[in-house]
């Protein structure tokens, strides 16, 4: 389960507004408990390098992610996810996203932004503990 | 000594530490000490090849070491070594 408060929700969401028609990325920061749930406390806006191909493409930068998670840190936050949209095709993974997949146990929450504005967000599991028998599965999304 | 930090999702294998100190004088020889401590980690970094995973991302501070020396890459007392895997995707 992934847990998040209305306003970062509400952030996400329109990060995928403002990025139309390209994707939108960016980092979830937060806890996880002893329950596997994942609790965000803050979001990270980040670049999204694939400028060839923006619109059906995200890749976020590794130097960027070292300073998320530095700062982060300092803040006592875990990465526990992150987020990206998908322009004018729905809030599902795709075989890019599944193969592109690698933080297990984290969430990937994608919204799907429909001429500019966004529509469903869900969110999934990466599920599992290697290339051969990883998951996304889709999990409780509670805005709380 | 050099510090080398965890992703979350590979922090099951070092006993939940989020860094992990390493005596090493290259990124290889950081890696190796890595593995050497938890061996669990190896799979999750390196082909049966024996190859970093190319997911696998290995920072010396704020740079990549696939641009500078590679595993070879000398290290010091006090740098912070990141394994970051790689975060991408797309609707299609």
């Amino acid at each position: 389960m992934l847990k998040i408060d209305p306003n970062n929700y509400a952030s996400l969401r329109q990060h995928g507004e403002e990025t139309y028609p390209h994707e939108c990325c960016g980092v979830l920061l937060g806890q996880m408990d002893e329950h596997g749930t994942r609790t965000v406390t803050s979001l990270a806006r980040a670049g999204n390098t694939r400028t060839d191909s923006a619109h059906n493409r995200y890749n976020i930068d590794p130097k960027e992610l070292i300073r998320i998670q530095r700062e982060g840190r300092e803040r006592g936050e875990d990465i526990i996810g992150f987020y990206h949209s998908h322009p004018d095709h729905p809030a599902q993974w795709s075989q890019t996203d599944f193969a592109e997949a690698h933080w297990f146990s984290c969430s990937y929450v994608i919204t799907s932004v429909q001429k500019g504005k966004a529509v469903l967000t869900n969110s999934f599991e990466l599920t599992g503990t290697d290339e051969i028998d990883k998951m996304l599965v889709i999990e409780t999304l509670q805005v709380v | 000594m050099p510090k080398i930090q965890i992703p979350t999702p590979l922090r099951q294998y070092t006993g939940k530490q989020p860094a992990v100190d390493v005596t090493a004088a290259t990124i290889g020889e950081a890696l190796s000490d890595l593995v050497a401590r938890h061996p669990d980690l190896r799979r999750h970094l390196y082909t049966d090849e024996g190859k970093l995973r190319a997911f696998v991302n290995v920072y010396l501070n704020d740079e990549d070491v696939r641009y500078l020396q590679k595993e070879a890459t000398a290290v010091a007392d006090g740098d912070s070594i990141s394994i970051v895997p790689s975060i991408a995707g797309g609707r299609n």
